[in-house]
């Protein structure tokens, strides 16, 4: 059986937290105790029935105020598959955590409300999935019951959103019409609307393909740690640990070390007591190389025939995330996996106006900005572009003066100057 | 192209030693928190795969509350002889005699509340820039919305309001003198996930978590071991009941449910079909709607 985990873009208005209630609920993901204390609870729906959002509010401040501020994780499974549930705000001001819970998400949800049909928000949702790479998105048309389940209000809505979708690069979009607090083709199908043809929203998170289809040339580990235990009889035991970010490795393969460029063979991988010949993207393993080459934390093994970027100077996309706006003049630290080096910010190219999807000119670029920069870092990165790799084309930046994380960056280019 | 695609307790399993290494990797100073239960034993069994065969780069800390189930305790001292890696014991019985704390009276009297200033004192004592410990988003609303690295004041307390972003997988790990991290592995390992990974491993458990015949009470509606450390008087009364228990806490606030478990299938099978959550065992997440969400900002676990 195997996970897949995707997050939900929308607000409480479009019902986001009761179509997790109602996938939880009707899943019987919802124990005993947790429905009694729901049920405890004075926030009703207006016809008495228990209000299924407030399974996702954890947080005093969100009950009081009946929005979401932070992302809060869901778990159920069904007898296909496991599910993780990043249930994150919808709201602008809370665009960081929206971001925060979609990185990790292989699959979107982006919900609309049947009656207002695509708005600012939903552009702007739809604009960071595509940020973001996220492989696939649902499109749930929520509040069918409130327009009397109609086919053509669903039509028209589909195909206003299809024109969005192809301007943002949307790879897969799928779409569902549904009721959330009705129950419509959440996890059962739904009877009033014949038309539909589809698979309700459980049926397709359950069936969609979220296989990882990457060349098993990207071959990346960034050493986390290296494993000495220096007794009397591993003297010699020198293993590099970390994740297998992307491609796959196999005994005999020639790896490079980077930044240093040095070369060697992998001679043994281990997983604590088992020796595989080949391991993949995800795992974390420990590799053992023929040679003694100098390696250290932060350096990254690749393999050696299909070599990453190498530069100090990148463009990238860059969201901000803190309450200080980014400052040309400070040296933050990136963080590029396992890896840390003092960088700059070089220039800013653009921001987007992520309600309209304009692109300006920045003076400034403050709390939940994006837009297009030029990074210089003190150290040369191996990286992947964003769109080649995920996993080897994503940093955080750090400000030293508080140790915050300020912004996400996707690596877009070797910026050439 | 190849595809392939890792089973969920493998991926689990890997994104948690990966984690693992990070703590190791980023902090000077790290401590495991070791309670004896099955989530922090299987943070030990993800240590051991995540650094062996080299040593632990950390060693194990146990906020003892001194109303143990005594089959806890061996387990420990057992484990950690067979591991060879150091343990470090707080007592909450020193910070009482210190006078920092005052046990609770009543009925209802437990230690679990006092861990946290043990907890805190022990973290200052040892210099402690990370601690791991073996939440679950699963089990509680509060924690559902916790990061993996999840920052500290100096108090050690949580603010909701001011979670750093944790983007991909990359976690960041810096931090002023004096405060912690507190970091969670098994952040997205569900109660199950845990027992299948449990039984995948074959790891020994204490012999608590299964069926087993024991003196209990009723209380408030939950089935107490009876014991020294619980408040009894003439209104309660005594049966021997068949029971096992779901989570190890202290003896004080963790209820024991009847079952005819005692092998690990059978466990599996019982929680599966289980309509009652394992922090429905809890006394002292009872208290209230945001209980867990103010003893974490109080610089609890």
């Amino acid at each position: 059986m195997n996970l897949l985990k995707f997050f939900t873009a929308g607000s409480v208005d479009d019902g986001k937290s009761t179509l997790i209630g109602r996938l939880l609920y009707d899943t019987d993901s919802i124990l005993a105790d947790q429905l009694e204390a729901l049920q405890q609870s004075n926030r009703k729906n207006d016809d008495g029935t228990i209000d299924l959002a407030i399974l996702t509010d954890g947080l005093r401040a969100e009950r009081e105020q009946g929005i979401t501020i932070d992302v809060a994780y869901k778990y159920f499974q069904t007898d296909k598959r496991k599910f993780i549930i990043a249930d994150t705000p919808g709201h602008i001001q809370y665009t960081r955590n929206m971001v925060t819970g979609a990185s990790t998400a292989k699959l979107a949800i982006i919900l609309i409300d049947a009656r207002n049909g695509v708005v600012e928000q939903t552009i702007r949702h739809s604009y960071l999935v595509s940020l973001l790479g996220i492989e696939h998105v649902v499109v749930a048309l929520n509040k069918m019951d409130m327009v009397d389940y109609s086919e053509t209000v669903f039509n028209a809505i589909t195909e206003k959103y299809k024109t969005l979708a192809d301007e943002l690069k949307l790879k897969e979009v799928t779409f569902i019409p549904v009721s959330a607090l009705k129950g419509d083709n959440i996890v059962h199908e739904s009877k009033h609307m014949e038309w539909y043809q589809g698979r309700s929203l459980l049926h397709f998170l359950e069936t969609v393909d979220v296989e990882d289809k990457q060349s098993y040339n990207l071959a990346r580990m960034p050493v986390q740690w290296v494993v000495r235990p220096q007794t009397d009889e591993l003297h010699d035991y020198r293993g590099y640990a970390g994740r297998v970010l992307s491609g796959s490795f196999k005994v005999n393969d020639r790896v490079t070390v980077l930044p240093s460029g040095s070369s060697s063979v992998i001679e043994r991988i281990e997983i604590f007591d088992q020796r595989p010949e080949e391991v993949h993207a995800g795992q974390s393993v420990t590799l053992h190389l023929k040679d003694n080459v100098d390696i250290s934390r932060g350096d990254v093994l690749v393999n050696a025939d299909h070599l990453p970027q190498n530069s100090k100077l990148i463009e990238a996309d860059v969201c901000w995330m803190d309450a200080r706006p980014l400052d040309e003049s400070i040296t933050y630290l990136l963080q590029h996996n396992s890896k840390v080096t003092k960088a700059k910010i070089n220039e800013i190219v653009y921001k987007v106006d992520i309600n309209t999807l304009e692109k300006e000119n920045a003076v400034d670029f403050k709390l939940n900005d994006i837009g297009r920069v030029v990074i210089k870092t003190a150290d040369e990165l191996a990286f992947d572009l964003y769109t080649d790799n995920k996993a080897n084309g994503a940093a955080i930046l750090i400000d030293s003066r508080t140790n915050l994380t300020v912004a996400a960056l996707m690596f877009r280019a070797v910026a050439d100057y | 192209m190849s595809k392939y695609n890792l089973d969920y307790l493998d991926e689990l399993e890997a994104e948690a030693i990966h984690i693992l290494r990070e703590v190791a990797g980023q902090f000077e100073k790290p401590a495991l928190l070791f309670s004896g239960g099955k989530d922090s034993i299987t943070l030990v069994r993800l240590a051991e795969k995540a650094f062996r065969p080299g040593k632990f780069p950390f060693p194990l800390v146990h906020i003892d509350t001194g109303h143990n189930f005594e089959e806890t305790i061996a387990y420990r001292d057992k484990m950690v002889e067979r591991l060879g890696e150091k343990l470090i014991i707080g007592h909450v019985q020193e910070s009482i005699d210190q006078g920092k704390v005052v046990e609770q009276t009543g009925k209802n009297a437990s230690r679990n509340a006092l861990q946290t200033v043990t907890l805190l004192d022990t973290i200052e004592k040892h210099g402690f820039d990370a601690c791991i410990g073996g939440a679950r988003r699963d089990e509680e609303k509060a924690r559902a919305k916790e990061r993996i690295f999840s920052v500290r004041d100096e108090f050690g307390q949580w603010d909701p309001k001011r979670q750093r972003p944790e983007l991909w997988n990359i976690y960041n790990g810096k931090i002023h003198k004096g405060e912690n991290v507190r970091v969670f592995p098994i952040s997205n390992w569900t109660e199950l996930d845990v027992w299948n990974y449990v039984k995948r491993e074959n790891i020994d458990l204490p012999s608590i978590y299964f069926a087993h015949y024991r003196d209990c009470i009723t209380r408030n509606g939950q089935l107490m071991a009876a014991s020294p450390f619980l408040n009894m008087d003439e209104e309660d009364i005594v049966e021997n009941k068949k029971v096992r228990f779901r989570t190890v806490g202290d003896m004080s606030c963790t209820a024991a449910v009847e079952s005819e478990a005692d092998e690990i299938g059978d466990i599996i099978a019982e929680i599966s079909a289980s309509k009652i959550s394992e922090r429905g065992a809890r006394m002292d997440d009872k208290v209230s709607e945001a209980a867990m969400e103010d003893r974490k900002k109080g610089g609890y676990f």
